[in-house]
């Protein structure tokens, strides 16, 4: 197991939004998180990452405990978060976001050749490299923001919702690079409220709804289950 | 020498006044706007850090040094470790007391960093080796005066203006190209994305005051150098001043903070050749008519409120 979280309870002030989930990532995998707006998802992510603070429960990432430890620790260990809303650093250029994303790499070579790749995987980046990344479009964006998490390169590479708001073309060509990292070796957790799209890539799934877990199974299981078809796939 | 020779001269040697006082303004006036831009908060008691910066001159010249001329290269020493000095002190109040406030409102902030101000300005008077009398500062260079055909030029103020702009640019360089350049410019933008890809948010906040407070610390010890006055209440007007500069130039934008306070030292400079009274005041006029055309400032962008 990669990553385990154990009764996983995150508050906004009064406000239980993950009312203690469990769930865990086997090394390798893509599991994937589903449900509606609000079910929890980005809470749960964003408390693995350390970006809120867990009430009660644990994470363990690689056998250790990182229960609210500072993101940047986290990152260090080896998991990598594509955050909701693609989250550019708008006044730094395409080239300067990737060397933001290159921070904790130490090593030069590794560095260039990880950014050949995000520039062979998305050639629209190269093209605008030197550009500031205000005048990219929101697929564009989502290819940096999937670059940024390449170039840091984490064992667990965690993304939510990165198809929101994009065409459907992009989203395969997203899609597709995210099944490529995991060719190449990351596990990955991904947040998705295209449920098709993240069952059917998925090894296995949980389905959250307003901050519990309420069904867990293999993607293929859940995509054939009458009440996910209901609830999250339109038919 | 003709009447329109005699106002060109002047000028210029109203100009070179101007521009060292804007250098000094500058200096200050990017600190503002560098924390400014990093935590989105007014550091009204910036301009003490001017103050301690002066202060710290003062005392390691009179303690290790009897005699006042010390040289170039041990004065700029000197004014290193005053930055030093003051630069630790900035990331101290940082941590003490706006750190605490970081997720409140900027209303918090701003009177926690007002109440700074007025605790460092009493907190020195009540220190006996400052107490509430001016000292005189420690003249650091001797100034020496030259003639470049009928203008009549100060060696010191011409060196202040260089070291400024060499201190400016290389600041200009280490924010654009060093991986703490970066990271600064990330954390203000996006706090929780830099820290996803592995920046310490808070050592680069820490930095941003570091780098801030010795800026500050610099310009007190070219202020001194010229006007040797030192109160505890010094930073005080001239941080309004850089303040109105940075706004001038953009808040958050760093040439923007140059520009103001280069505006601002030559407006104040002409307006007291005229009439003295005036400068002040002036300053707030062209503020005013900065921002009627510009709400953004110079080279500010304008700003979207996020929600």
């Amino acid at each position: 197991m990669i990553l385990e979280v154990n009764n996983l309870q995150v508050n906004y002030g009064a406000i239980k939004a993950v009312k203690g989930i469990s769930f865990y990532v086997n090394e390798g995998e893509i599991v994937t998180l589903i449900g509606a707006n609000g079910a929890g998802k980005t809470t749960t992510l964003r408390a693995i990452s350390g970006l809120e603070r867990v009430h009660t429960g644990t994470v363990k990432f690689k056998g250790e405990d990182i229960t609210n430890i500072a993101p940047h620790k986290i990152v260090g260990m080896g998991l990598t978060h594509v955050p909701e809303g693609r989250r550019i650093f708008t006044n730094l250029t395409v080239m300067e976001n990737l060397r933001m994303a290159a921070l904790l790499v130490k090593d030069k070579g590794e560095i260039s050749k990880s950014f050949d790749e995000v520039f062979e995987l998305f050639p629209r980046l190269k093209e605008r490299r030197t550009q500031s990344t205000l005048t990219l479009s929101g697929g564009e964006q989502q290819m940096l923001a999937v670059g940024r998490a390449i170039v840091t390169g984490g064992d667990l590479v965690v993304l939510d919702e990165p198809s929101m708001g994009l065409a459907p073309m992009i989203v395969d060509e997203i899609f597709n690079v995210i099944l490529r990292l995991n060719k190449e070796g990351a596990t990955i957790l991904l947040n998705e409220q295209n449920a098709y799209m993240a069952l059917s890539i998925a090894d296995r799934a949980y389905v959250l709804e307003t901050g519990n877990i309420t069904l867990e199974g293999t993607g293929k299981d859940l995509l054939d289950n009458p009440a996910v078809q209901d609830a999250y796939l339109g038919s | 020498m003709k009447y329109k020779e005699a106002g060109l001269v002047t000028f210029l040697q109203l100009l070179v006044y101007g521009l060292q006082l804007g250098s000094i303004y500058a200096l200050l006036a990017i600190g503002y706007t560098m924390v400014f831009g990093i935590i989105r908060m007014i550091n009204m008691a910036h301009g003490d850090f001017l103050m301690i910066g002066s202060y710290a001159v003062y005392f390691l010249v009179s303690i290790f040094f009897a005699d006042q001329m010390i040289g170039p290269a041990i004065a700029l020493l000197v004014v290193m470790i005053a930055a030093g000095i003051t630069g630790m002190i900035g990331v101290g109040v940082e941590r003490i007391a706006y750190k605490p406030l970081r997720k409140r409102s900027t209303i918090s902030t701003m009177i926690a960093a007002i109440g700074v101000s007025l605790f460092t300005q009493n907190f020195f008077r009540a220190i006996p080796a400052i107490g509430p009398n001016p000292r005189m500062g420690p003249k650091l260079l001797v100034d020496k005066l030259f003639f470049i055909g009928p203008v009549q030029l100060s060696m010191a103020r011409i060196i202040v203006i260089i070291l400024s702009l060499i201190i400016m640019a290389i600041l200009y360089a280490v924010v654009m190209n060093t991986k703490i350049g970066i990271q600064m410019r990330a954390v203000s933008c996006d706090k929780d994305a830099s820290s996803l890809m592995g920046a310490d948010v808070n050592r680069v906040i820490s930095t941003t005051f570091f780098i801030g407070a010795g800026l500050a610390a610099i310009s007190g010890a070219f202020y001194a150098n010229s006007y040797p006055v030192l109160t505890v209440t010094m930073g005080a007007t001239l941080g309004n001043k850089a303040f109105i500069a940075a706004v001038i130039g953009g808040i958050g934008d760093i040439r923007g903070a140059v520009l103001g306070g280069y505006i601002m030292g030559v407006i104040e400079i002409m307006i007291s050749a005229v009439y003295s009274e005036l400068a002040y005041g002036f300053s707030f006029v062209a503020l005013i008519i900065i921002l009627l055309f510009k709400p953004e400032g110079l080279l500010g962008k304008p700003m979207v409120e996020k929600v």
